[in-house]
């Protein structure tokens, strides 16, 4: 700091310091512009989310084996519902980028058609999931029969419950994209939807894996 | 250093007794302290304690002599304290700084980790004697003490021999509570669906106190126990004459309603895979209370799955 | 209809908590009266209620946090007549009275009085700091509060319509289970703490923001105050633990409304998983809580030492280095529950270490004193004491750090009387010394110095004599949360105790009259200069209080005590700093988006606690609508026209001219 110091010539009490870096955002640039502040938000109330998944995901962990009595994993998950589920988020993730690539372009028809695509995908995703869950229900194993299933519900219902929010989040989208064209603040919360969009599926993506695969494997 | 060690550690022990004894002299007279204890294990862990007492004020003492006293003589009207405004980085000063805390924690560990080990309340005590096994339930307000082999139980009072090693194995029929007979030394959780070991010593006859140290609801504060240790003829004559009703399960199921200071009864013939039974659940929970605020028949509203 | 909700409900039984209540009441409606007969009602609507400046919302913050330590200081006193009277009696408070006046004291004091204070004062000063105009999110900001200020309410509502836990500020299940806890009052502490957790989550996502992403041109990381750098620091922890609070409240609200086995008793419930997940984020919070406290003792000791921090990046080594580790502790909270010798030793270890980093800051701050010229102010008072009296605390912390020592000290009072120890010597002195240092800045005068010091001075003699006799009844075997006690011995310490409350009565009453007498006085008292302790961060450069947008032309840094720094060039330059260039500005609009969030969320928690199904669906739809309204305006901004930042700028420069430090020649 002193070295910075010695060197300037003392006639402007304010001027710039010499650092490294000058970029506004990092080092001593200066503050950073309203899109990386928006995303940078964001990003870290994603980080928070995955917190939250993270203390189910360990909840269910440890509850994997406390059935008592009741069915164990391998009984109730259906590879192949779970595959089709798995496809329609994942194929939602798509038609969401190809969304970005038509708000970068500006072209209104391509944005709500994108994510009109991407809406229905999200929805086949939590209808498939409300059989499955309506089907263990029916047939008496609801969370609230055994430890093991109340950790299950619970981590693959928050992702339902996020999918929904997601879904409601999604219909805004289009109507304010349709209002109010490509605004900058628009732009800034699209940004935000595609990430959390696919922040849903890096988060299923786990699920799929340490629940369904591991689950029946066990 | 092997033999000034131990002269040292003596030394200041007696001086924090001491010092402790002055503080506590109104008191001490009769008080159940875990800085007396009557057993092996509650002096293992209060030397412990005291050691690491004194590894901290050799340098929390110091530290609050020289604050007070940096604070007072750089006080803006001494006239005679050099101003240094420019003192504001040392790397010798830095070293230290960050040397004394990690040293003191360095042999803290060292106490620790040993001092873990050692006094690991699942470890069984060095002793030739073979221990007295006595299981432990804990109920929505009263402790309830198994004598296996003896094939009797107490409730609310706790006989042990004198000189001979005891052997817990603790659950809850409720919620959580903490064993604790701080002139014994070491506490243990009581959890529901979960064994507890503990491994105590009891040197001196006498009545002493015994509590939950984990808050259990409204009747807390009547988990109140009494620990008496007796010499082992005593001890063997108080088992031989035990009277009271069987335990069985009819007998647990009274003692799973809340109840509060109840005074202490025993039971003779206990079925002895009751204390399992409890602690595998196989045994229902304790009830719980039937009343709360904004709360109205519920025990019907709520749904709490099938039995398994 | 109303769900649960009865007459019933009020307890009429009771009239401790019907009169207080009563009173509570009174005084909100007298005050509520008062404000619309004065027509003060549309200024308190623009400037304060909507308001997304962010030294009106740390005010709010910061008043909140005042009225919380009232009534959590209230509670405290029942609590320890109570233990004074209760020796082979049933003193004057039944247990289910009892137990829910010291769950409320412990959540009241953490969540609603400690963590307001923190984060006021951190919304307060460091936009300041940095700095910069305002925080990354306004609006959102003005949600955190208000939601913070929902949980609140909802808190104190239980006095009144039904009743609020009694398990303990942390309801362990299983005892928080619904078998066991069937009234509300759980529910009451689920829905107020989850609540006000995602107003802290908002805080600190918006805080670890401003000051990643907003600083100053010129103000590189190591050119940052420390406490900002505790600010960030806390934020960081906020982001990663109130996450697992929520989580897991949600496991134990799951387990209570629908039946769900996550900590229960039967069907494989587990009960052990929510001690590990609640202390996953319990103890990071005392650290949230302490770090910020650690930031203002540290500016207050270098200002009022005349010197900067000393090892400023050893501090801030230090910092990081609590805030990483405070993660890998939580066990110290259940060594008794027979982890085994090697658990116990690793987390044991663990948390000791962190009183290297303590240590280490102890060390900068002595040495920060030396070579300097003190100035014994009432901030600078608290700070000395918190000097002597944490490093104690600590120890007795690091005590219960060691497994065998804990077997013997678990739950009982010397653990109480470790951690009011080091939160009130840590967090509540630190508050107090942050409220009377920034107080001019804030409101445009200095407080009174001499009820100040006589606050101080009741209060440290007041805590020692209340929290010392607690150690020794610990020692003599005393567990926490006894309602009444039989053990002669406790008693003559209990009572003594009990007299330290009134010494900290004596204490509070001086804080009340000096913040009277300061508010009477205050033309005399008036801080014209905006740096009134010649100070050496970016806040002392502008205005007391500042303006709306804090300053004119953002300010160029060039060296870790930016404002120093400048004053120190001017002087060598003798003062020909001439008139920046002025520019118009935007700011952000006023919004009512928090007030009403805060509206909605009363609503829905208060129909979740009485099972009110419909109102929550009204209270859920008006939350959705809020957000789509807040989305959909198409103006967030307003402008400052150039000439109207030249007029409030040239005022301040002028005033200035009169400032003894130096300031004066810019």
């Amino acid at each position: 700091m002193s070295a910075a110091g010695t060197t300037i010539t003392i006639s402007d009490p304010y001027r710039l310091a010499r650092g490294p870096n000058l970029a506004r955002g990092h080092g001593g640039g200066g503050p950073a512009t309203k899109r990386v502040i928006v995303g940078y938000g964001f990003w870290l109330f994603l980080l928070s989310d995955i917190v939250i998944f993270a203390c189910l995901f360990a909840t269910y962990t440890v509850l994997a084996n406390a059935t008592a009595g009741g069915p164990r994993a391998r009984d109730i998950f259906d590879l192949n519902h779970v595959a089709i589920e798995t496809a329609c988020l994942l194929a939602s993730s798509f038609f969401c980028g190809l969304a970005t690539i038509a708000v970068a372009r500006r072209n209104q028809i391509l944005i709500q058609a994108a994510l009109i695509a991407t809406g229905l995908l999200g929805l086949a995703f939590i209808l498939l999931e409300a059989s499955e869950f309506a089907a263990l229900y029916a047939r008496g194993d609801g969370p609230t029969r055994s430890a093991f299933l109340t950790g299950f519900f619970t981590l693959v219902g928050c992702h339902g419950v996020h999918v929904t929010a997601g879904l409601l989040w999604l219909g805004t989208m289009m109507a304010q994209f349709f209002a109010k064209g490509f605004r900058p603040d628009i732009g800034r919360r699209f940004l935000c939807f595609s990430m959390f969009w696919h922040f849903l599926d890096i988060v299923w993506v786990a699920i799929f894996s340490l629940v369904y695969l591991v689950g029946t494997r066990l | 250093m092997k033999s000034v060690g131990p002269m040292v550690r003596q030394a200041a022990l007696q001086a924090l007794l001491c010092l402790a004894a002055v503080m506590l002299a109104p008191s001490l007279a009769c008080a159940d302290s875990i800085l007396e204890p009557v057993g092996p294990v509650g002096r293992g862990d209060a030397i412990i304690l005291l050691d690491a007492v004194v590894i901290m004020l050799a340098i929390v003492v110091p530290t609050i002599m020289v604050t007070l006293a940096f604070a007072w003589w750089f006080r803006a009207s001494n006239t005679r304290a050099v101003y240094r405004p420019n003192f504001t980085y040392s790397g010798r000063i830095e070293l230290i700084v960050w040397s004394i805390p990690t040293l003191t924690i360095f042999l803290l560990g060292g106490v620790i980790w040993i001092g873990s080990h050692r006094l690991d309340p699942f470890e069984p005590l060095p002793s030739t004697a073979k221990p007295l096994e006595i299981d432990a339930v804990t109920f929505d307000w009263k402790w309830l003490f198994i004598y296996p082999e003896q094939r009797i139980a107490s409730v609310n009072r706790l006989v042990v021999p004198v000189g001979r090693p005891l052997h817990f194995r603790i659950t809850s029929a409720s919620v959580f509570n903490v064993f604790f007979v701080p002139s014994f030394g070491c506490m243990i959780y009581a959890m529901n669906g979960m064994v507890s070991q503990l491994n105590l010593q009891a040197d001196k006859p006498g009545k002493y106190l015994g509590l939950s140290a984990h808050f259990s609801g409204d009747g807390f504060s009547d988990m109140r126990f009494d620990p008496i240790a007796v010499p082992a003829a005593q001890f063997a004559d108080w088992a031989a004459g035990v009277k009271g009703a069987p335990l069985d399960r009819a007998a647990v199921g009274v003692l799973l309603k809340q109840s509060r200071a109840v005074a202490p009864y025993t039971y003779r013939g206990v079925d002895p895979a009751l204390f399992d039974a409890i602690a595998s659940q196989k045994l229902p929970p304790g009830e719980g209370p039937q009343s709360g605020r904004g709360a109205p028949g519920t025990q019907n509203a709520m749904s709490r799955g099938r039995a398994p | 209809m109303l769900g649960k909700l009865t007459w019933d409900a009020i307890p009429f039984d009771q009239p401790i908590p019907l009169i207080s209540g009563a009173v509570v009441i009174l005084a909100a409606l007298g005050v509520l009266v008062w404000v619309i007969a004065k027509g003060w009602l549309p200024y308190l609507w623009k400037e304060w209620i909507t308001s997304v400046d962010h030294k009106h919302i740390g005010i709010m913050y910061v008043l909140l946090g005042l009225l919380m330590l009232v009534r959590g200081f209230i509670d405290a006193i029942m609590m320890r007549a109570q233990q004074a009277l209760a020796f082979h009696a049933q003193g004057y408070l039944p247990p289910e009275h009892y137990d829910q006046v010291f769950s409320a004291h412990g959540t009241i004091m953490v969540l609603f009085a400690a963590m307001p204070l923190v984060i006021g004062i951190m919304n307060f000063v460091v936009p300041l700091q940095l700095g910069v105009r305002d925080v990354a999110f306004p609006t959102l900001n003005s949600v955190s509060f208000w939601l913070t200020a929902t949980g609140a309410l909802l808190v104190n509502m239980s006095l009144i319509v039904g009743e609020f836990a009694r398990t303990g500020w942390l309801p362990y299940p299983p005892l928080s289970e619904l078998r066991y806890s069937p009234g509300v009052g759980v529910d009451y502490y689920l829905w107020a703490v989850q609540i006000s957790g995602v107003g802290t989550l908002l805080t600190g996502i918006n805080f670890v923001t401003t000051i990643l992403k907003m600083r100053a041109p010129g103000m590189t990381y190591f050119r940052m105050p420390m406490f900002c750098w505790t600010a960030l620091a806390s934020c960081l922890l906020i982001l990663a633990a109130f996450p697992v609070l929520t989580a897991t409240l949600a496991m134990l609200t799951l387990d209570r409304y629908l039946g769900f086995h996550f900590f229960t008793n039967e069907a494989g419930g587990n009960a052990m998983m929510f001690m590990n997940l609640i202390w996953a984020w319990g103890h990071p919070e005392v650290y949230i809580l302490v770090l910020p406290a650690f930031g203002i003792y540290s500016e207050v000791i270098s200002t009022f030492s005349g010197k900067p921090l000393f090892g400023y990046r050893s501090m801030v080594a230090a910092t990081l280095f609590i805030c990483i580790v405070s993660f890998c502790v939580w066990l110290h909270h259940f060594f008794t529950m027979g982890a085994g010798g090697d658990v116990n030793a690793v987390f044991g270890i663990a948390t000791s270490i962190i009183a290297v980093g303590t240590g280490v800051k102890m060390y900068n701050w002595l040495f920060t004193m030396y070579g300097g010229r003190i100035r014994f102010t009432t901030p600078m008072l608290w700070s000395l004491g918190f000097m002597t009296t944490f490093i104690t605390g600590g120890m007795t912390g690091v005590l219960l750090a060691v497994p065998p020592a804990d077997f013997l000290l678990h739950n009982s009072m010397f653990l109480v009387a470790h951690f009011h120890h080091v939160i009130v010597g840590g967090v509540v002195f630190a508050v107090l010394a942050g409220i009377t240092y920034w107080w001019p800045k804030a409101f445009g005068y200095r407080l009174e110095e001499f009820w100040g010091k006589a606050a101080f001075w009741f209060a440290l003699a007041g805590f020692y004599v209340t929290f010392v006799p607690l150690y020794v009844v610990g020692i003599l075997g005393m567990t926490r949360r006894l309602q009444h006690y039989d053990v002669a011995e406790w008693r003559p310490w209990l009572m003594i105790s009990a007299a330290g409350i009134l010494v900290l009565i004596a204490g509070a009453i001086c804080q009340m009259v000096q913040l009277s007498v300061s508010f009477l006085r205050r033309n005399e008292l008036r801080d014209t200069t905006g740096d009134p302790w010649d100070g050496r961060s970016l806040e002392w450069a502008t205005a007391s209080p500042p303006p709306v947008f804090n300053f004119a032309v953002l300010p160029q840094v060039q060296d870790a005590e930016a404002f120093w720094d400048v004053k120190r060039r001017a002087r060598e330059m003798h003062g020909s700093g001439s008139e920046p260039h002025y520019e118009a500005l935007e700011m952000p609009r006023n919004s009512p988006t928090g007030f009403v969030c805060a509206f909605f969320a009363t609503i829905i928690g208060f129909a979740l606690v009485w099972h009110i199904w419909w109102l929550m669906i009204v209270g859920l739809v008006g939350a959705y609508a809020t957000f789509v309204v807040f989305a959909w305006r198409d103006v967030p901004e307003y402008v400052i026209p150039a000439e109207e930042v030249a007029r409030l700028d040239r005022a301040n420069r002028i005033a200035r001219q009169e400032a003894p430090y130096g300031a004066s020649a810019i």
